[in-house]
């Protein structure tokens, strides 16, 4: 009431000296006030200013401000072609991947059957492993010289195309909603369920009547995610696309192939408009429908459903899947040693040798590159994430927004906006490894800083402000109580960011330069080529660093958990 | 752990939050306590009173938007929490969850980088007096809430701090562990004599520990005072209803000094003891306890609406003209028990009559 007393004009000036008090309060700790800054410079310049530019220079024709470059989209029934074809395959593989993703999610929670250890890996495996491996893999079965197609059923028909594409972007993204609905599906209270049978509810009618509509919102969610997931692929699409062309990669062929870094711009925009559509709605209406609350598990343990006329057909559908990716995933590594795959199947140590002499270079930066870029995504990750959960400061909320958005980011569109933003003055940076170590931290750092958010909020602060009454400045609290708190999301950030990097293709598609090449796109020039067997052995190659370092950090973890002792 | 205890004075202190659903809200206002060297003071009131944002203030965890926090005489408004010199036990007692016991403890010290050997023994002397001696090599989850308690006081004593601040500390215990741990909590305070300042929304645990109570409603400071001068002449109706259970009635002066006063109430007067003079015919509100009605005694008469055996007390309440009067009869074993229903006649003892 004193508010209207004292009139409009000096609420607001007392608000502001409130916020000026509160950020003086703040910033009383200058490590925090670097920390901030150098956050909010990395997310400005290397998220936020290429953006910009793309969204700018679409706007721009021969210098003047005009929609030159949107009505080139619209005149040329071509380009028309590429936004339906886009979004035709991103609804049509979020659909079937999300199906399979909850029968996945469903079996692994509800039933009683075996190999679920077997499902729950092969969920996770595509998403570790580099986005040719599967269409590599389904050329190899279904190709012109495929060992299904050729082989075995001597038919001349090619993969190459949209079903090609429905195959592998389904069974690469499929996976990412295994995870997110396992989750969800373990956070139903059971006792909901057994309230329902208790009414006089069948195992089927419990499914329609509680478990579905408790999951619907989270379905919604999966299959936005799997959507976006497939109109930002590039791997796949300019793998085994063919002539069925998508926005991802047209941008590409656009920019780099035509040289018509501009014509991209509007094609960008768009992908970049649709993207970001899904991601808010998958974040801002979804998001806050879900009935299952994520905080605290279950009370109690589920009681598996053994109903054979559940259990066999779910069962059988998910081996069927899995074997299908297993033999995907064996084919490649068989593929290395092949001396011409669909014609000569006698081994050879022909491709192996091409890979570790001509292929060297390649091997080495993307390692080198990859090593550079993980610890800096991680800490950036752990910081920022750090920051937004537990400091109040100006522009958090612009920070939070720009890196969750930042995840569905098309590779394609930053890669586009890198090269416009960076390859001309005042600050150079194409060409050298700098932007290639920028690209690969961008990629990788916000899906950390997101699971450091998630995990931050699951401990008490008070737990750090214990540290601080303790003595422990603010790097101190972060260092000696935050981080090991949440040493698991530290370790598989530190995972995620080095595979992240190993595998990368769309982005960096458009920064590597003669001086430093990467290994996905050397695979993608073999493919492109034709020469499989080269493809084969780099890809086994890129799964041996990548296990070899995985093996090291879980052994490194093993033993620090063992240091800490088991109470933790 | 010979600390020289410290006065804490807190001087105008305000603080303002501007939501966005509520627009501005005042979560304490115009505050000054002086809180003296070695007192156990509390922080008491509902949820929501402002107990808490004061205790942050104190802590350095929460910027006041105007006054003062004086440690010693010293200014201590603008230091971060880590130099400030206090210690803090939480509500849901915040040990480092991958540290054990010992490791707990000794964080600060190893901070303020104490030699070893003396770490060692500083820690074994804080888990004596905590009496966990035996618990130096588990972790916090291989402990009750009890125990992470203690554990939590005596990272807290080790560094010996100008100030010992506890924000709930018991609210997460079973109710037969808050009692016992209340005590030893005032126990080890008394031992060493420190300035604590202690938040509860519990006004029994209040008047077990304190030395001096502040009565906090909407972040406006009510009452400070001693547990027995808060119960016994509370300062207004909230505090009155606040701390135990009050018979509020209306009254009229008849004639007073500067300490007595006749005050009639319903009909009857009585000779009570007041603090100041008021003038005859004055209307007033008076506090009678349930455990202050005589049971019985010639005076007033209702009907009783209900009766409850407690063991240790029989509690009635009666239905007098608009009021519902609570009554506490001690000791009911020997005495006569009313049924609802009944007609009781009772009175108030005129030296427990508080006169607000």
């Amino acid at each position: 009431m004193s508010i209207q007393e004292t009139g409009v004009q000096s609420l607001k000036r007392n608000k502001f000296s409130e916020y000026f008090q509160q950020m003086r309060f703040t910033f009383r700790d200058p490590i925090l006030l670097v920390s901030v800054l150098s956050v909010l410079i990395v997310v400005v310049m290397f998220i936020l200013i290429p953006l910009f530019t793309i969204l700018k220079e679409s706007l721009f024709h021969q210098g003047k401000l005009s929609l030159y470059h949107y009505n080139e989209i619209i005149r040329l029934p071509y380009n028309l072609d590429v936004i339906w074809n886009t979004i035709k395959l991103g609804l049509s593989v979020s659909a079937v991947g999300t199906f399979i993703a909850f029968i996945f999610a469903y079996a692994i929670t509800y039933l009683k059957i075996p190999s679920k250890r077997l499902f729950k890996i092969l969920s996770v495996l595509p998403m570790i492993s580099p986005p040719f491996v599967i269409s590599l893999a389904a050329i190899l079965l279904f190709g012109r010289s495929g060992l299904v197609t050729r082989t075995l059923l001597g038919i001349r028909t090619d993969i190459y195309g949209f079903w090609g594409l429905m195959l592998t972007q389904t069974l690469s993204f499929f996976p990412i909603g295994v995870l997110m609905l396992t989750n969800l599906l373990q956070n139903i209270d059971p006792s909901v369920e057994e309230a329902s049978q208790a009414l006089g509810a069948s195992q089927w009618k419990v499914f329609t009547t509680v478990t579905l509509p408790l999951m619907i919102p989270g379905i919604a969610n999966a299959a936005l995610l799997i959507f976006i997931q497939s109109l930002a692929d590039f791997g796949n699409a300019i793998v085994i696309g063919g002539n069925y062309t998508t926005m991802a990669v047209q941008i590409y062929q656009q920019g780099i192939g035509s040289y018509d870094m501009a014509g991209a711009t509007a094609l960008a925009v768009l992908l970049l408009l649709i993207s970001m559509l899904g991601f808010i709605l998958q974040h801002q209406v979804i998001g806050k429908k879900s009935y299952v609350t994520v905080t605290g598990k279950a009370a109690k343990d589920r009681v598996l459903i053994r109903n054979k006329k559940a259990t066999i057909p779910v069962y059988t559908f998910c081996m069927a899947i899995s074997i299908l990716v297993m033999a995907m995933y064996a084919l490649v590594p068989y593929g290395a040693f092949v001396r011409l795959w669909g014609v000569d199947y006698s081994l050879t140590w022909r491709w192996m040798k091409y890979v570790f002499t001509i292929g060297m270079p390649y091997i080495v930066d993307s390692t080198i590159l990859s090593a550079l870029s993980t610890p800096i995504a991680v800490i950036l990750g752990l910081v920022s994430a750090f920051i937004i959960v537990r400091k109040t400061f100006p522009g958090k909320r612009l920070l939070e927004s720009s890196i969750l958005m930042a995840i569905a980011l098309p590779g394609t569109v930053m890669g586009l906006g890198y090269v416009l933003t960076y390859n001309t003055p005042p600050l150079i940076l194409t060409g050298g490894s700098v932007i290639l170590v920028v690209a690969l931290v961008i990629r990788s750092m916000p899906v950390g800083t997101r699971s450091a958010i998630a995990a931050l909020k699951q401990i008490d602060p008070s737990i750090e402000e214990a540290a601080t009454v303790c003595g422990a400045s603010s790097n101190k609290v972060f260092t000696s109580v935050t981080i090991p708190l949440i040493k698991p999301v530290f370790f598989s950030s530190l995972a995620y960011a080095f595979i992240r990097g190993m595998t990368l293709v769309s982005t960096i598609i458009f920064l590597v330069s003669a001086k430093w090449q990467m290994l996905t796109v050397a695979i993608m020039n073999q493919v492109d080529q034709g020469l499989y067997g080269a493809a084969n052995a780099y890809c086994l190659v890129l799964i041996g660093i990548v296990g070899l370092v995985m093996g090291a950090m879980s052994l490194i973890l093993k033993k620090m958990s063992i240091d800490l002792g088991a109470g933790y | 752990m010979n600390n020289a205890a410290k006065p804490v004075k807190l001087k105008d202190l305000t603080k303002t939050f501007t939501t966005a659903t509520r627009g501005e809200v005042k979560a304490v206002q115009q505050v000054n306590i002086d809180i003296q060297p070695g007192e156990f003071f509390t922080l008491l009131g509902p949820s929501g009173c402002g107990k808490t944002t004061l205790l942050r203030m104190i802590a350095g965890f929460e910027m006041p938007t105007s006054g003062q926090i004086l440690i010693q005489d010293q200014d201590v408004s603008s230091k971060t929490p880590d130099k400030r010199d206090i210690g803090m036990v939480f509500q849901n007692y915040a040990l480092f969850p991958h540290l054990n016991v010992f490791n707990n403890i000794a964080y600060g010290l190893k901070l303020k980088k104490v030699p070893k050997d003396e770490i060692v023994k500083r820690v074994h002397i804080a888990l004596n007096m905590v009496q966990m001696d035996d618990f130096a090599e588990r972790v916090p989850s291989q402990m009750s809430g009890g125990q992470q308690q203690r554990v939590a006081l005596a990272r807290a004593l080790v560094m010996e701090p100008s100030v010992l601040l506890f924000d709930e500390p018991l609210s997460n215990l079973d109710a037969k562990l808050r009692v016992h741990m209340r005590d030893e909590i005032r126990r080890i305070q008394k031992k060493i004599g420190i300035t604590t300042v202690y938040v509860t929304h519990d006004q029994s645990e209040a008047m077990a520990v304190s030395d001096k109570v502040v009565i906090l409603k909407d972040g406006i400071v009510q009452q400070v005072d001693t547990p027995q001068r808060v119960y016994q002449h509370p300062a207004n109706e909230f505090v009155a209803n606040f701390i135990g259970k009050a018979n509020i009635l209306d009254g009229k002066i008849v004639e007073s000094t500067e300490t007595r006063a006749k005050v009639e109430i319903r009909g009857v007067v009585f000779d009570v003891p007041v603090y100041k003079k008021r003038a005859k015919g004055t209307d007033v509100r008076v506090v009678v306890r349930p455990e202050s009605v005589l049971v019985g005694k010639q005076g007033f008469t209702a009907t009783v609406t209900k009766s409850v055996y407690m063991g240790t007390t029989q509690d009635y309440r009666l239905k007098f003209e608009a009021w519902d009067v609570e009554i506490s009869d001690n000791n009911p074993t020997s005495k006569r028990v009313y049924d609802e229903g009944e007609e009781m006649a009772f009175s108030f003892d005129p030296d427990s009559i508080h006169v607000l």
